[in-house]
């Protein structure tokens, strides 16, 4: 004999469709809270405007690799505009549209993509974690900072987001896990970009959904549209207001397409046809919120001009700033390695600080 | 003031950093009502509760990497890894975030963890339970390694471990877990990490070693002594940074070196020792520098694990070659 002993589904939510329409039924309210939706958009357009001027940097060798964030920006503002100040971010390498509505500057993430550890001290939250490379790990780091306020009985949350490819890690599972054994505030979004440098989707499992992993370790797990701001923020609302109040973790799997290249150091036409990513094209975030905005009588060309030229302006000040940072000084290798430098770095400083040129030969 | 073991020393220790700063947690697999698989962390539960000393999932990446987490969010952390064995998908989080965080975030973030484990052989125990790798970490900038020798060091360096702002492996010789009892005053006083403790005086031999290898190596010592031959011993302690200072003072004295250490021969911190006689003693040297090391086999599994492991006689073998030549 056998019974049915756990069943569950995954629903999938999209409020402003491709073309910039409202759709469904129950549409949050912030679809209509239209102060908010243009700043929304103003960050989205400067996002997208940051991340064309950051890849025409690293082409012209004024900057080094960087993580491309096209297609993500609704996904990404949704973010960084729902969380508070004093909750955490977790981010892995291309979450610029969350970070920047949290403080960090432009010529921060140049200076850390440019090489120079000063990127990592952002103006951002302090607390909030630096750009995480390895991949799922900074899920665990969330984890724990979750669990630190929840020790600490303080109001707040951790977010951490990770690729479709990092859900493959233990890291993350191990993540939903922990949240999940421990109730912790802890909100988990999957950016589903569809690939993981040159895997797809398809690929990587054979699961209906990645949000199904979060069912696994018993926490609630939905799919959004994340091209669509009004379905990003209103399923990020949700989730951190059941963290915050005690309800435990989420995980939101969220669908959106990474229209460049996985870094500047990579060809994706190498592995993935163009009719897919024209195909994606139709579906980006910026336009079909421009659409609904303009069809809501908030937004017009002559806006849409004054905001491109302002965003340019602005990214060209960040750049400025970037590249007038300079060289941080051969010292600045040992003195944050320890709180105090140990007697054995002591000694290897003074040897470096004798023996290298105080720059190294072609900076500029 | 209690007799204590060195398990039950490193116990007493976390039970005053719990008692003295709420900031501290003890997490791991087990060591809850169970108090650990050793008894490290015995008791600390039922006095201190469930959100101080906290039972995880079996899950070594997620204590690393939560641990972390909860570090740079104002926390001290001491994570438990039930054998060292088990400690290598956690290196992962320890390379690429705990030793880095501090310098890669210019002093925003830091991490002041630390994290236990029990390590070597010697204790007749089932596969991948007696493994020395203390080097893997000693040899990431950013990592502490402090491997206690005795209860009274225990407790004093583990203190000291859970107080640093920055990472520490604490690495726990289980061989000696239980070996000898001593009094451990409980009064909170740490010991300074970064040096090397002269357990021994000598003038004729300076034999360098860490945790469990300390007994074999007093021992040869004491061998040594009937023979009329005066060997200093130094107890490592925090293998990184390593206290070279002390080390080249000792040699300058008896002009001979023997590196005693249980963990496999290639590229362990016997050689990075030698290579610092190499580079800042060299000229005090009458004779090699030798070192009596693991194999650089696979640990065998415990019929044979007394024969991998530095015994009192291989030391002595070292030394008299050492001797033989000057």
């Amino acid at each position: 004999m056998s019974s049915n002993v756990a069943a569950f589904n995954i629903n999938h939510y999209q409020f402003l469709d491709p073309a910039g329409n409202l759709v469904g039924n129950n549409q949050p309210a912030i679809a209509r809270e239209f102060d908010k939706l243009v700043d929304y958009y103003k960050l989205m357009t400067l996002t997208r405007t940051f991340d064309k001027k950051a890849i025409a940097l690293q082409r012209t060798g004024k900057l080094g690799t960087y993580a491309s964030c096209l297609g993500h920006e609704a996904a990404q503002v949704a973010i960084g505009a729902t969380m508070r100040e004093e909750d955490c971010f977790a981010p892995m390498y291309r979450e610029y549209g969350a970070q920047l509505y949290r403080g960090v500057k432009m010529s921060e993430i140049l200076a850390y993509w440019g090489g120079d550890e000063r990127g990592n001290d952002f103006s951002g939250p302090q607390h909030d974690f630096a750009w995480c490379v390895p991949i799922a790990t900074q899920c665990l780091h969330a984890a724990g900072a979750a669990m630190a306020y929840k020790l600490r009985n303080e109001k707040r949350v951790a977010v951490s987001v990770v690729g479709d490819g990092g859900s493959s890690k233990g890291d993350f599972l191990e993540a939903i896990n922990a949240a999940s054994a421990w109730k912790l505030p802890l909100v988990l979004i999957i950016m589903n970009n569809q690939w993981a440098i040159s895997v797809p989707r398809s690929k990587q499992n054979t699961a209906q959904t990645l949000a199904q992993k979060g069912i696994a370790g018993g926490l609630p797990s939905i799919q959004v549209d994340g091209n669509d701001i009004v379905a990003c923020h209103w399923a990020m609302e949700k989730a951190l207001d059941r963290a915050r109040n005690g309800l435990g973790a989420s995980v939101i799997e969220m669908i959106t397409y990474r229209l460049s290249d996985h870094t500047t150091a990579d060809d994706a036409r190498r592995y993935r046809d163009n009719e897919e990513v024209d195909q994606a094209w139709a579906r980006e975030p910026l336009l079909r919120l421009r659409s609904w905005l303009e069809s809501s009588g908030v937004w017009d060309d002559e806006q849409q001009q004054a905001l491109e030229a302002d965003c340019v302006e602005q990214v060209n000040a960040a750049v400025e700033e970037y590249l007038a940072l300079g060289y941080p000084g051969n010292e600045s290798m040992f003195d944050y390695m320890f709180a105090e430098l140990p007697h054995d770095l002591q000694a290897q400083r003074e040897q470096a600080l004798k023996e290298l040129p105080a720059q190294p030969e072609g900076h500029h | 003031m209690a007799n204590l073991t060195l398990v039950e020393a490193v116990t007493q220790a976390l039970a005053w950093e719990l008692e003295h700063d709420d900031s501290v947690v003890v997490l791991g697999e087990d060591v809850g009502i169970n108090g650990g698989v050793f008894r490290a962390t015995n008791g600390l539960q039922q006095r201190f509760g469930d959100q101080r000393v906290i039972d995880t999932p079996l899950a070594e990446v997620m204590i690393a990497g939560m641990s972390i987490g909860m570090a740079a969010q104002g926390m001290k952390p001491v994570a438990e890894a039930q054998f060292m064995g088990f400690i290598y998908p956690m290196i992962d989080h320890m390379v690429c975030h705990a030793a880095r965080m501090r310098h890669r975030t210019r002093g925003r973030l830091h991490c002041p963890m630390v994290l236990r484990a029990p390590f070597g052989g010697g204790i007749h125990a089932p596969e991948h339970h007696s493994e020395s790798t203390e080097t893997l970490f000693a040899h990431i900038p950013g990592l502490r390694v402090v491997i206690p020798s005795s209860p009274l060091r225990a407790y004093g360096l583990l203190l000291a471990a859970i107080r640093d702002p920055d990472p520490v492996v604490f690495l726990e010789p289980k061989r000696i877990y239980r070996q000898y009892k001593e009094e451990v005053p409980d009064d909170g006083e740490e010991l300074p990490l970064d040096v090397c403790y002269v357990l021994r005086d000598g003038s004729d031999i300076t034999l360098v070693t860490w945790g469990a290898m300390v007994k074999e190596t007093l021992q040869a010592a004491d061998a040594l002594a009937e023979q009329g031959i005066s060997a200093e011993v130094i107890d490592v302690a925090t293998i990184k940074p390593l206290d070279t200072a002390t080390i080249i003072e000792s040699v300058a004295k008896t002009g001979r070196c023997v590196i005693v250490h249980e963990a496999a021969r290639t590229g362990g911190m016997g050689a990075e020792i030698a290579a610092q006689l190499a580079d800042a003693g060299l000229w005090h040297l009458h004779a090699p520098v030798k070192r009596v090391a693991g194999y650089d086999t696979v640990m065998p599994l415990y019929k044979m694990e007394m024969q991998y492991m530095p015994s009192v006689q291989r030391i002595l073998n070292a030394v008299n070659e050492v001797l033989e030549v000057s």
